[in-house]
């Protein structure tokens, strides 16, 4: 979900830049920590990565992560429900969680010496969680609303929904991180209790700490609040690797909406599964040579020159933990049909295959990545985002550092080649918004469970 | 979008201590331009925001002031809309243009070695001083628009968005959206945008912020170059008053949906409102705090009828909407509605407890370095000052003012300002099976 674009150290870009380096823990209970001080204002920000998400989770049970994520606000053997917010907002902090696919992250951004709050917080409900069997009925119907607003009145968010559905079959890619409705409906506490002991300790967490702070007094901090922490026997993590597929998928999906929209989604290898190590990141570069500003072919070709889309985007993620998809997605220009969109997109896709992008286009991508690389150090929590989901979805933080070299090192030819290696149909899942009308006449759409009573 | 976001950021968020306050530099330059400047050399990198106060308020039909900001990249004297994309691109610099009801807002974000600067600020120059407004682009924009309209009536929060404002301000120009309708669309002609740039894009109605990697001395002559590339002008006029609602309203809109949206509210606050602190202070406490609000205790945590139920100000040049929200499952509407009035009546009747006030006192200023805690946040807060005209120890004096309130006066300024039994309800969605 989120792009994963890089910092550097700048060195290319100005000699000297007042940053340390990133400082790497570990705690003899398996916990790891890392901390990048930044002090520029005297703040910090600390985040708790859990390698658990939407992925590691099977049929029946899928959103569970979310809503776990959920209930560890809801109040643990020695905080009240909703307490722990409580504290943080009495300290000036802000807070709050995220689920991904890969991972599941609970931040802090705190006056830099109220980091101790936050530790002591986190490692309380690191081990200590109680799930209460009211708080997670209202919490089902929380989450439920939270579906419908995000997804179900979203016709967009409908369609990724179904895409993705298409694209994997047997990859937890598959199913939503909120999980289906009916699975939702039916979470009982037990469910949530296993989830949380199997996934929730120590060795299962990286700790990243970005802001005004000294590394060894951070790990100090972190000895004394998750030292005590007893480790878990992590279950092990089956592969699900995809099934190769064979032939191209396509998808309908009908829904109230007033525009068409069309997404296309090419199998692609990650970081974390490639053969060829270079070729995510030429990936990432043909969809910075498609999609990359303004002045990328997609704007300049299908939403200025042909005008044939309102707006066409391309991205890769290259740091997912498990092989994922090239997403194009479009809206067409008035009086133009998603028929017009797509072909326009295989049009621009050949030109890639047929000859290397030019040598101004591949330069062009490389200097947007070194300035955003450098952007991106404006924001505590960014940086420590980005360190929180390499190391998360198994791969090493210093990746962060390297990507603009990585960038740098691919050449036009490697983008024609993974341009014709996976831009091919038996790679290849297309789905379509039909917009249904939307005046009240329209029968309600729903997420194929009618809704508890 | 950005001037919504900081609008939004500065009525919720702002607080500050004198030891974290960015040294702020203000100045006029030859043409009439406040400048705001704040130095921050630790990383290689300049934002630049220029203000114009040019936005929807100024509409003379809906979407013009929109279009207006839109075309100024898509063509100049010497540039097409691919020199100019490129020109920034290659350079690696991010240029946005922006435009909400108050504010224009045109946005620069470069490296600041000089072999990226330089050129990204020449073109910056020429985008906003010499636009052409080429017709191809015009015709393409317009198009853009109705799609984005169209998109607007696939989103129920968008639906209810406009109905509000429209209930909201009738005839007051606030009323005007910034994408206009489709009736408006259709009459905007390139002449339109044209005196529409000439009237208000003149550097006696804007405000310049710059941020970033330059001392004082690369500011001021930064500073001239953008300004004196303007036409001197005039500042815009004062906008009417905003009229207090004379009775509720309610208006229920049918969409498929499977919830139903809900929004709630009345005219609220000014940016230099005399009641500005007691209810910002107090509806921290009533819906602004996020879970540990009473309305999403209320909705959320005790009933879990809605995954987000909030409350905000949003402080505009003329009073800007005091806003409730939430969206329910549609059989729940009615039950959340209910509650959400009966919260707010409470409220008002009773106001917070001195233990809320203390904790909302604590959150707000123990906060303060978060809300400066990088360049672009440091650039919208001074484009939001600067703007708005607010003095240059608004960031110094903001803790004191919060902590200086009392539970009497978020009373006494609810009791007098906030009315909950006039205010403009909307319901977007389903009936209820």
């Amino acid at each position: 979900m989120h792009t994963l674009k890089k910092i550097v150290w700048a060195l290319l870009i100005v000699p000297v830049i007042g940053f340390a380096q990133v400082s790497e823990y570990q705690l003899d209970n398996g916990l790891k920590l890392l901390v990048k001080p930044d002090n520029r204002a005297p703040v910090v920000v600390s985040q708790v990565w859990y390698k658990v998400g939407s992925s590691y989770e099977h049929n029946g049970i899928t959103g569970i992560s979310h809503i776990l994520e959920h209930m560890m606000f809801k109040g643990t053997e020695n905080l009240g429900p909703n307490e722990f917010s409580r504290i943080i907002a009495e300290n000036g902090g802000s807070e709050n969680a995220f689920t991904g696919r890969d991972y599941t992250a609970y931040f802090q951004t705190l006056e830099k010496e109220r980091l101790e709050i936050s530790f002591r917080l986190e490692a309380e409900r690191m081990r200590n969680l109680v799930i209460d069997d009211a708080e997670l009925l209202k919490e089902r119907e929380v989450v439920a609303e939270e579906r419908r607003m995000r997804t179900d009145d979203n016709p967009q968010s409908l369609l990724r929904e179904a895409m993705n559905a298409a694209a994997f079959v047997n990859s937890p890619y598959h199913h939503p991180v909120i999980g289906w409705m009916n699975d939702i409906n039916h979470y009982n506490p037990d469910d949530l209790r296993k989830w949380y002991q199997m996934w929730y300790a120590p060795n299962n967490a990286t700790v990243v700490v970005v802001g005004d702070v000294e590394p060894d007094a951070v790990y100090q901090l972190a000895q004394k609040y998750f030292g005590p922490l007893q480790p878990e026997e992590l279950a092990t993590v089956k592969p699900q690797i995809e099934v190769t597929q064979r032939g191209k998928r396509t998808v309908e999906l009908k829904a109230p909406a007033e525009l068409p929209y069309l997404m296309m989604g090419w199998k692609v290898p990650v970081v974390t599964t490639a053969a060829e190590e270079w070729e995510p990141y030429a990936l990432d570069v043909m969809a910075g040579i498609l999609d990359g500003g303004a002045s990328s072919r997609f704007a300049r070709e299908l939403v200025r020159g042909q005008q044939v889309a309102s707006g066409v985007s391309a991205y890769n993620s290259a740091f997912s933990r498990l092989d994922d998809v090239f997403t194009i997605a479009g809206t067409p220009a008035q009086g133009k049909t998603i028929d017009d969109v797509k072909q326009a997109i295989f049009e621009q896709i050949d030109k890639v295959k047929q000859s290397p992008v030019t040598e101004a286009e591949l330069q062009r991508v490389k200097t947007q990545v070194i300035a955003s690389s450098v952007y991106q150090l404006d924001s505590v929590f960014y940086q420590a985002m980005q360190l929180g989901m390499l190391e998360t979805v198994g791969l090493d933080w210093r990746l962060a550092d390297s990507y603009p070299d990585k960038i740098s090192a691919i050449t036009a030819e490697q983008v024609q080649q993974v341009a014709k290696k996976y831009f091919i149909d038996d790679g290849l899942t297309v789905a379509e918004l039909i917009p249904m009308p939307t005046d009240h006449t329209t029968p309600r759409p729903t997420s194929g469970d009618p809704h508890v009573r | 979008m950005f001037v919504k976001f900081s609008l939004f950021l500065s009525g919720l968020l702002l607080a500050f201590s004198v030891s974290a306050s960015p040294q702020i530099e203000n100045w006029q330059t030859s043409k009439g331009t406040q400048v705001y400047f704040v130095k921050a050399e630790e990383l290689p990198m300049l934002d630049i925001r220029l203000v114009f106060d040019a936005g929807a308020a100024r509409d003379p039909k809906g979407g013009v002031a929109l279009l207006t900001s839109a075309m100024l990249n898509q063509g100049t004297q010497n540039k097409d809309t691919d020199a100019i994309a490129t020109a920034f691109d290659d350079v690696g610099a991010e240029f946005s243009a922006e435009s909400e009801r108050d504010m224009a807002v045109m946005s620069l974000r470069s490296l600041s070695k000089p072999d990226a600067l330089e050129p990204a600020i020449d073109t910056f120059v020429e985008v906003v001083s010499q636009p052409a407004f080429p017709e191809k682009s015009f015709e393409r924009l317009i198009n853009q628009v109705k799609t984005g309209l169209q998109g607007e009536k696939q989103s129920p929060s968008a639906i209810a968005e406009r109905a509000f404002y429209q209930q909201l301000y009738g005839d007051h120009p606030y009323s005007t959206m910034p994408m206009g309708t489709e009736a408006s669309v259709n009459e905007i002609t390139i002449a339109d945008l044209q005196q529409f740039y000439q009237q208000y894009y003149v550097a006696n109605n804007a405000v310049l912020v710059i941020v970033g990697d330059a001392d004082i001395k690369q500011a001021k002559s930064l500073a001239e170059k953008i300004s004196s590339a303007l036409p001197a002008g005039t500042k815009a006029p004062a906008l009417p008053a905003v009229e207090p609602l004379e009775t509720a309203r309610e208006v229920r809109l049918p969409y498929p949906s499977s919830q139903t949206t809900i929004l709630m509210g009345q005219p609220g606050l000014t940016r230099d409102d005399a009641d500005f602190f007691p209810l910002y202070v107090g509806n921290h406490i009533l819906g602004g705090s996020g879970l540990v609000s009473i309305i999403s205790n209320e909705i959320r945590e005790k009933r879990g009828l809605s995954y987000s139920a909030y409350s905000y100000f949003r402080p505009m040049r003329e009073a800007g909407p005091y806003q409730f929200g939430l969206q329910t499952r549609n059989d729940q509407a009615d039950q959340a509605l209910e509650v959400l009035k009966q919260t707010v009546m409470d409220y008002v009747e009773q106001g917070p407890t001195e233990d809320q006030l203390i904790a909302a006192q604590k959150n707000i200023t123990g906060g303060f370095a978060l809300r400066l805690d990088s360049n672009s946040k440091i650039a919208d807060y001074l484009a939001m000052m600067g703007f708005y005209q607010l003095p240059l120890d608004h960031l110094e004096t903001f803790n004191s003012r919060v902590n200086a309130v009392t539970v009497e006066q978020i009373k006494a300024a609810y009791k007098k300002r906030i009315y909950p039994q006039k205010m403009v309800t909307v319901l977007v969605g389903g009936e209820t099976e």
